[in-house]
Parts: structure tokens; sequence; C-alpha cells
């Protein structure tokens, strides 16, 4: 596949993906590899603040936001396999150094070129077929669609348009599936009455919806609707849209 | 002011979540609500519906931007109209301010119609203090007032209620047999109330609006408690914030359509009433006295802070709260005060000070459903951020009051994050407090394939696992992958 052989984007994994689930990142490698895409991985990267902006010390915050900027500086597209992470790069910063017009500046060129995963795929390198990329499912998928990824980054369709286009893949309806799933970073741990009750009228949808597997674009969300289908044993799959397009790590 | 328990959210939200009556009654009204807004929306076009919202946020915008001119102007207005404007800056002036008028003008009994401003005040036991018998005559407020209990939905006061415990409670207070037809209890609490309109010396009414270029007073309800409470006694006093303030009538037509649209789903509401100062000499009916009182108590506050400002352009149509995640499992008792739900975690701390009411902004998940069913477009997500900032970092002490423990886990994140070499020790430290755990028995919080911990013996973690398992760090991390395997893909 040679039709985006001029493009390169440079990956930015997100802490959930390094650390907990690094396949999801293999796949997001070689889905961007299989549609000619040139990728790259600043290797110092780590957290993009979001916890710690979330939670207000925005003081801290812009100390690992900086980092980021410095990473990305020279990066032609910043690719983010989670909508949660891709809004802190794109919308927090621009907040972030609102009052600091030199890392203003460095902050808009880094918003300008950061795309969360599914929209790189749809808007960018405009792939009108999820078979470009490989993809083959055997099954029934339900999505649930981030919040963070809908709402600020408002990326609706695109995720939606790729899953539609894979081969074999059965697509269920979910209920409510824009409401959200009860995860909210630090908010699972500071409410976790609020937010279990959350996520246990999601996963309700989620197994309503007769799929096999939950897709999602944001590992974070998947963790915590994982961790509680898991909890009440449930088999339903999880997976990132990645992992779906790339097909071969199932 | 009514009492604040804003402090106490974590342990009323837990106690909300475990009441089964409550759930039920946050599942059926709450959606139905949003299901109807979603109508409106769809007939109007969702490009309509956008026009609007812009439109609405532009006059709110413009109105608070010269609030002072606006003012001036009402006063003016009001005034020219026969009736007497009051501007109060905290709750004792405005209830003072009312009492004086009740007692002045030997009020004996007065009717309400619905205003959240006077459940800010706390006004009704100031006026019983002075001798004054007060009749809530909204249904729901009625219902409150007889349990003695307050709000907890902007426009469904009594939305915690099952129709069978309002029936005990008619029973119970008015003496009447148990009866759980709705229709059958509005009759019960309209023969009650219809005798007391008559009754009634003093009739008090919130506002949805005021329109400075005419003076005129604006309240849409669906009763018509609010025309009789208005029109029926002698002396009329509005009450309600300063930022209800709008310039002319025909800024009102946008409102008069996505306030109702946006609350219950309605295209308008049963009655819209305007009110422009008493009854003239030839007016048949009408009160003798028009009083507005405006009210402060808190609001300048929001004015002064350009991140806060927008939550003064707030309609209290109340979709923040039918959406809302949050409030549909704890409902808006837990909030504390008079303004629950999304739109209440930004206002109560400005009215009743950050450091109590602290954990307000922190219960959102950030979601951002509230802003983008709000038909003024106000950005609510980040006002809660903008509290988080003040509460973790504000120079100002009387707001800085983010618990010392997470202020030292911020900075010792940060510096985990500082580099991978660092983090990368840590993961590995990770993995090997994973190993040990599986070596010691009884002491295996995971389960039998090691991918998930079942019970994290860390503090902040054995939160997250009460109800959710979570994955184990597995043998590598994506850095490690790329160094051995994906770098060299690339050539």
């Amino acid at each position: 596949m040679t039709q985006n052989a001029n493009i390169s984007a440079d990956l930015y994994v997100t802490c959930v993906i390094d650390q907990l689930y690094p396949e999801v990142g293999v796949s997001v490698v070689k889905v961007l590899r299989r549609l000619g895409v040139t990728v790259g991985f600043p290797k110092e990267q780590t957290c993009c603040g979001q916890p710690v902006y979330n939670s207000g010390f925005s003081k801290d915050a812009r100390t690992l936001a900086k980092r980021v900027l410095q990473q990305f500086r020279d990066s032609e597209y910043v690719v983010v396999p989670s909508g949660s992470c891709a809004a802190t790069l794109r919308v927090f910063y621009l907040e972030l150094f609102a009052e600091d017009p030199d890392l203003l500046v460095q902050a808009k060129a880094l918003s300008a070129k950061t795309y969360e995963f599914s929209e790189f795929l749809v808007n960018v390198l405009k792939v009108e077929d999820a078979s470009a990329c490989g993809a083959t499912h055997q099954g029934t998928v339900t999505y649930h669609p981030s919040c963070h990824l809908m709402r600020e980054l408002g990326v609706k369709s695109e995720p939606k348009k790729l899953l539609s286009t894979v081969p074999g893949l059965e697509e269920k309806e979910l209920a409510g599936a824009e409401i959200c799933c009860g995860f909210g970073g630090t908010f699972s741990v500071k409410f976790p009455h609020i937010s279990e009750g959350m996520v246990a009228d999601k996963i309700a949808n989620v197994q309503a919806s007769g799929a096999d597997t939950l897709v999602a674009c944001d590992m974070s969300c998947l963790m915590n609707m994982a961790g509680a289908l898991n909890r009440q044993g449930s088999d339903i799959k999880v997976r990132h849209l990645a992992q779906i397009l790339d097909s071969e790590s199932d | 002011m009514p009492e604040i328990k804003t402090q106490d959210f974590s342990a009323a939200s837990i106690a909300a979540i475990n009441d089964p009556k409550l759930r039920r009654a946050l599942d059926r009204v709450a959606s139905g609500f949003e299901v109807a807004r979603l109508d409106r929306v769809a007939e109007a076009t969702p490009e309509v519906w956008e026009d609007w919202r812009q439109q609405a946020r532009d006059i709110k915008e413009h109105t608070i931007e010269h609030l002072d001119y606006y003012l001036d102007l009402l006063y003016t207005n009001v005034t020219a109209a026969g009736g007497h404007l009051h501007f109060a800056k905290d709750a004792d002036q405005a209830n003072e301010i009312v009492a004086h008028i009740a007692q002045t003008r030997g009020v004996k009994v007065a009717t309400k119609s619905k205003s959240m401003v006077s459940e800010e005040l706390g006004l009704n036991p100031v006026l019983e203090a002075v001798g004054v018998e007060v009749w809530e005559t909204d249904l729901g407020e009625y219902i409150i007032q007889l349990a003695e209990e307050t709000p907890s939905h902007l426009v469904a006061p009594a939305l915690h209620k099952s129709k069978e415990d309002v029936a005990e409670l008619f029973s119970e207070k008015l003496g009447i047999p148990y009866d759980e037809d709705i229709y059958h209890m509005a009759a019960t609490a309209r023969e009650v109330l219809r005798d007391k309109f008559m009754e009634a010396d003093l009739g008090i009414s919130g506002a949805n609006f005021i329109v400075a270029e005419t003076g005129t007073l604006v309240i849409i309800t669906n009763e018509g408690n609010g025309r009789l409470s208005t029109s029926a006694p002698r002396i009329h006093i509005g009450i309600t914030g300063m930022e209800k303030v709008i310039p002319s009538m025909q800024d009102l037509s946008i409102f008069l359509r996505l306030l109702p649209q946006s609350a219950t789903g309605q295209r308008i509401t049963s009655y819209v009433s305007m009110i422009t100062g008493p009854r003239r000499s030839d007016d048949e009916d009408g009160p003798e006295e028009f009083h507005l009182v405006l009210v402060d108590n808190g609001r300048s506050n929001m004015l002064a802070d350009p991140a806060l400002r927008e939550a003064l352009y707030c309609i209290r149509c109340g979709a923040c709260l039918n959406i809302c995640p949050i409030y549909a499992r704890v409902g808006g008792h837990a909030y504390g005060w008079v303004y629950p739900g999304p739109i209440g975690a930004v206002v109560t701390p400005m009215l009743v000070g950050l450091k109590r009411a602290k954990e307000l902004p922190q219960a959102s998940s950030l979601c951002g459903a509230c802003r983008e069913v709000c038909p003024i477009k106000i950005d609510i997500p980040r006002m809660l951020l903008d509290l988080r900032k003040k509460t973790a970092e504000s120079p100002d002490k009387n707001l800085r009051s983010a618990p010392r423990i997470e202020r030292v886990l911020a900075s010792l994140y940060v510096r985990l994050m500082s580099g991978p070499k660092l983090l990368g020790m840590a993961i590995r430290f990770g993995r090997l407090l994973q190993k040990t755990e599986r070596i010691i028995p009884f002491f295996s919080p995971m389960t039998k394939d090691g991918k998930w911990i079942r019970k994290a013996p860390l503090p902040l973690l054995s939160r997250w696992t009460r109800s959710r398992d979570l994955p184990t760090l597995p043998k590598q991390t994506f850095h490690d992958i790329w160094n051995k395997e994906l770098s060299r893909d690339d050539s």
C-alpha cells in the first residue's frame, strides 16, 4: 500500500496502553504501516498530564505538557489512540498555556497536527473501507463512543464508519450509548459508589446489546467497563478499535 | 439562607444511591424530560436549534457584560410603571425587605408561586416568624412544603417523591383517606389552595425573566397558580436574581421557546404571564402594589470572575440535571443546597463558598453531556475544572482547600512521569509486587490466570476493586516492545 507513502506520523501511545495494554499500541502501529504511514515513536514520552489537569493541578500539568510539546515539536502528525488523551493535547493544552504566549504558539502547533486514531484514518488518510487495513472480524460488535472523543473532539461518525466496513463484522446497537461509562479518571476512585453505579448501567446495556465484543477508542474507559464485566463473569470481549482493524491480534 | 449541607456530599450521595425508592423516582422522571426535549430539537431541526442556542447565548452574554446599564434601565421602567424596585445585597437584606413590606401592610396570608431564589433566601421561615402564613401553590412546592423538605430539582421540586409517597403525605397532613390517583390528589391540592388565593393579602412570585425596556416581570407556569398569586392579592412581590434581566421584549421570544422546550419538552408552557407594575386606575383587578426584589447574594462574585461569569447565563431549565449521569444516581438533595446537578455544582460553591462545597465540582466525570443539552451553551465542564483549579492552587486561602495528600500525590505523580527511566523502574517494581502476591496463597488478590486483580491492597486502587477488577501489569510495556521489535520495521 503506497497511497500514504509520504505521510509520517508519530505515535503518542498514552500511559494506559503503554503500561497495561501494549498490544493495542502494536495494533495501531501495524494498521498505520499497512496504510503506508511511516510511524515514529518519540521514546521520552510519558503522561500527557490529564490526571493532574483534571484534578486542578495545572502547574503540575504544565510540567508534563511541556515535555510533550518538546518531544513532538518536529512531528508531521501526532496520532493518539485515545479520545481523552488526544483532547488533552489538542484542546486542553491551549487552555493550559493560554497565558504564556511562547508556549501557546507551540501548543497551537501541536493542536493542529494532533489526531485521534480513528479520525486520522478517516479524515487524513481518507480510509473509506476498513478492509484497506486488512481488517476482518467474525462476530458481533457494539461500540461505546467515549465522552471526550465525542464532545471535546467532535469525533462521532469516524469510528462507526470504520467498523461498518469491516468484512464479517455485525454491529449491534448499544442503548444509552452516549452516556458516560463512569470512568472519569480520578473520579472513579474519588467517588467509587457513583462511578460503579454508572458502569453497572453501562455494562447492563452492553450485555443487552447481544454483542460478543465491546469496542471503543479509549482504553481507560474500556478498562473500566472490562473490569466490571470481568467481575460479573461476563465473557464479552473488550477491544480497542485498532485491534479490530488489525484483526491479527485476536 | 437555608441550611448548607454541601460538605456532606459524599455521605449523602452514598445514602441516596442506597435508597431504592429514590432510584425508581429518578429513573422514571428525568429520562422522560430528556426524551421530550430531544423531540423538540428534532422538530426544530438540529440546525435551527443550534441557531436558537447561539442567539440566546449572545443575548445573555451581552446583558451580563452590560448588567449595570440594564439594571439601571430596569429601575427606570419599573418605577415608571408604578412599581418599586429593591436591590438586596444578600439573603438577610432580601428577607428583611420582604418581611418589612409584609409587616407594614398588615399581611396575614401569603401565597407563593414557584421561586428558586426564595428557596435560596430561606424566605418562608422569615415570613412565618413575623406572623405571616405562607402557602406554596405550585403543586410540587406544595408537596415539599407539607413534607417539610427542600426541592430536589430545578423545575420539578418534588421529583424525588412517588405518587404513593404523596398519597401518604396528603393522608397524614390533610387528614383525608389514602388515594394515590394523581387527578384526585391534584384536585385536593386545588381545593385547599383555592381558598388561600382568596384569603391572601400578599402574592410572592419568582421571575423567569425581567425585561429592562418595559420593566416587565415574566413568569412561565403550567398550573395557573402563578397568575392567581400575582393578581388576586393586594400586594405582589417578585423576587429573583439580578442576572435574570434581559434587554427587550424581542429578546424574550427566543427564551419563551428555549426554556420550556429544554425543561420539560413542552413547546410552550400553559401560562406565560407578563406583569408590568401594579393595577392601573382603569384595570378591573390586580394588586395595588408591585415590588420587585433583585438579589445579589454572591452573584457579584461570579460576575467578577471571567472564568465563572457564564454561570449567570443560566435560565434554570434543569436540562443539565436531566442528562447528568451523576444527578441520575444521587438525586438533588445530595448536593446539599438549593441548586443541584451540574449547574448547581458551579453555582453553589460561588454562593455558599468553595471551601464548604469543594466536593461538588469534583463529583463529575467531566463527560460534557450537560454542555451539549444546555440551551445557552454554558460550558459547565470548563467551570468545574476552573473550580477544581481554584481548590488545588488558588493563591486565595479561602478557596484553596484541596487535601494536602492530593497535592503530595500530584507532585509525586509528576515526578514519576518525568521520564521513561524512573517510570520503567516503578513498573518493574510493580511487577515484582504482583509476583510476591501470587506466592502468598491466602493473600492472593488475583484471578487464577494472573490477568486481573480482584482486591487491590493499595488505598486508592482498593476503591476501584470494590466492584471492578483491575488489569495486572503485563510483562512488557509498549516502550519495551517498540525497542525490541517495532522500531526496526521502519527502514
